[in-house]
């Protein structure tokens, strides 16, 4: 039987992820795995914005953080499992999207840019300010999804952090198979079509608005989940999940991985989530380590690190 | 009234601090169609490099244009090792080497430099001066007036001078100026040392009254950026609207709404702005060719 480059795509991402924990010298890795993971769900979101639709966006972190906050608040004020907390972040992030996403989307290029980075420093600072609600600066504690005892309940004997690694391991695997099924949908085809000439896209009948629209809601649903699992992993969450640094960090996770793909994407979050704990030995020159590196990725490797490295690997073999 | 007119003095003080970042944005977009996010970095260079040497014992009146010339130096080098290996690159590549550039040199600030929080004296006294009932620092009338001279002052250079012809031409039609013997690489390394410098030289001016640290860099760089945009990207006039508008709406939302979401109601201000205008308030109504 012959799989297609999809099936080859998930068959090895689900390798990797499997097999990775067998370099894991303690179990605090464990816990950077699962950040890992939850960055990657992000960006695999990023993908589908910025690499299928050719869209731009400084402000995704802004969803995260109603994600995030969704998944403290709902808990504490509606008295249910957290786990509808993050639905309700999700369906709110998609109706924000929804929402702001015809008006912004019809900038272009730079205004884009500071239209997205608008939107997020807006978020940032409703939940930094509003302290009798979210706590401010300081954040809130959020409550625990429950994913250790129903471990237990199995009588899997896993800890805390390895739990999460592989329930995050599944989700960020459901995430990309869809991402990577939009990829060739008829949809996915219109995204890519806008990407190349939105006159071109247009003029053979795809509705540019409607589809930018779609990449968008979907991409704000991806980032909304990443921030509501971040905050359920850490059982902790401040404003910062909605600061701007968030939303750079998971746009160069994307482009400096490879913006067109998502194992790219993904590889480019286990670089720059690891990094910096491989850095903490040079903890002086952590920034200006990463600051060099991001320049010299892009000058050298415009497509990013994982389409350079895979066909340098083709050229070898 | 009094307290209006001190919004307004206050505002405009802080939004010539603005312009001139949010000129030295247009500059190099100009030049090269990249939007420098390093920007805010220059300022900061400007700040501190200004505040070690004066520690140091160097008088201010030197240590403010030293400072100026190691800004630009930088803002060379960046376009030299950074800038001119990505031509071609796409604009969202263009934004993580720029921010690249802007994470280094704060990381590299904080080493050579230090991680508190330095200021210099102001150049003429610290004494409020009274204006119909409202105050204004004498550092306050420096920043506006360094911010008059150097739009004055780059407006005859771009309009009167030959070279400043060239860099409006290179920023016309790059392919049009080459043709006609413009070396539009030597008018992008120039726009960077000019930009890098009037950031430099915004950074020297304000750090008496804000004060600089070692990671002002990114909050001014977002301020500059979002005032070039509203004003539109390119024109020299709309950055300097642009940056003057931004620091009255928020002096005015701090005076009479909240101070804390006085940069809250600045991101919304743009935001309707851009969806009246998609670019911005006196950007080219561009067309675009298929």
């Amino acid at each position: 039987m012959r799989l297609s480059g999809k099936a080859w795509a998930l068959i090895a991402l689900a390798v990797i992820i499997a097999l990775a924990p067998l370099a894991f010298p303690s179990s605090f890795y464990y816990r950077v795995g699962a950040l890992i993971l939850i960055n990657g769900l992000a960006v695999t979101g990023l993908v589908i914005l910025f690499g299928y639709a050719g869209q731009i966006s400084l402000g995704h972190a802004g969803f995260a953080g109603i994600g995030g906050y969704a998944a403290a608040l709902i808990p504490i004020h509606l008295g249910v499992h957290p786990v509808f907390g993050l639905i309700a972040g999700a369906i709110l992030s998609a109706g924000l999207a929804f929402l702001i996403g015809r008006p912004v989307l019809r900038l272009k290029g730079y205004y884009l840019a500071v239209a997205t980075l608008g939107f997020g420093i807006l978020v940032y600072l409703v939940l930094n300010n509003e302290a009798q609600l979210t706590g401010g600066p300081d954040g809130m504690s959020v409550e625990r999804l429950g994913l250790r005892a129903l471990s237990d309940a199995l009588g899997l004997g896993l800890n805390t952090s390895q739990v999460w690694y592989w329930f995050m391991g599944v989700v960020l695997l459901i995430g990309a198979y869809l991402a990577l099924n939009l990829f060739t949908s008829p949809t996915g085809r219109a995204l890519r079509s806008l990407h190349d000439s939105e006159v071109a896209a247009g003029t053979l009948g795809v509705d540019v608005a409607r589809y930018k629209l779609t990449a968008f809601v979907i991409s704000a649903v991806y980032a909304s989940l990443a921030g509501s699992l971040q905050a359920l992993l850490n059982g902790f969450v401040t404003p910062d999940v909605a600061g701007f640094l968030h939303s750079i960090q998971w746009v160069t996770m994307t482009v400096l991985g490879g913006a067109g793909t998502v194992l790219g994407a993904i590889f480019g979050a286990a670089v720059l989530t690891a990094l910096p704990q491989a850095l903490t030995v040079f903890k002086e020159y952590e920034h200006m380590m990463l600051g060099l590196i991001m320049m010299v990725v892009m000058v050298f490797m415009p497509a990013g690190l994982f389409p350079s490295l895979a066909k340098l690997f083709r050229r070898v073999r | 009234m009094s307290e209006f007119l001190q919004y307004v003095l206050s505002g405009t003080t802080v939004g010539a601090v603005y312009a001139l970042i949010a000129l030295g944005f247009t500059l190099i977009y100009n030049a090269s169609t990249v939007v420098n996010f390093a920007q805010g970095e220059f300022v900061m260079i400007g700040g501190m490099v200004t505040a070690f040497l004066f520690a140091a014992g160097t008088p201010l009146w030197l240590a403010a244009p030293t400072a100026i010339v190691v800004a630009a130096i930088v803002g060379i080098l960046l376009n030299k090792l950074a800038i001119e290996p990505a031509r071609g690159a796409s604009v969202i590549s263009l934004i993580v080497i720029t921010i690249g550039a802007s994470i280094f040199l704060r990381g590299l600030a904080g080493i050579v430099f230090d991680k508190q929080i330095h200021r210099f004296p102001a150049f003429t006294g610290e004494d409020p001066i009274a204006v119909f009932g409202a105050t204004i620092l004498p550092q306050g009338l420096w920043v506006l007036g360094g911010g008059a001279a150097v739009l004055v002052g780059l407006y005859l250079f771009l309009t009167r001078s030959i070279v400043g012809k060239a860099v409006m031409a290179t920023a016309n039609n790059r392919l049009a100026a080459k043709l006609v013997g413009i070396n539009t690489n030597s008018m992008m390394t120039l726009s960077f040392g000019l930009s890098a410098a009037i950031g430099a030289l915004a950074g020297v001016l304000a750090t008496p009254i804000t004060l600089v640290a070692y990671d002002v860099g990114v909050g001014m760089a977002l301020k500059g950026f979002a005032a070039a945009m509203l004003g539109g990207m390119g024109s020299p006039v709309g950055a300097i609207v642009g940056g003057l508008l931004l620091g009255l709406i928020e002096a005015m939302t701090a005076g009479y709404l909240s101070s804390e979401y006085k940069d809250a109601v600045a991101f919304i201000v743009i935001l309707i702005v851009l969806f009246v205008m998609p670019s911005g308030l006196f950007g080219p109504r561009s067309v675009e060719r298929v």
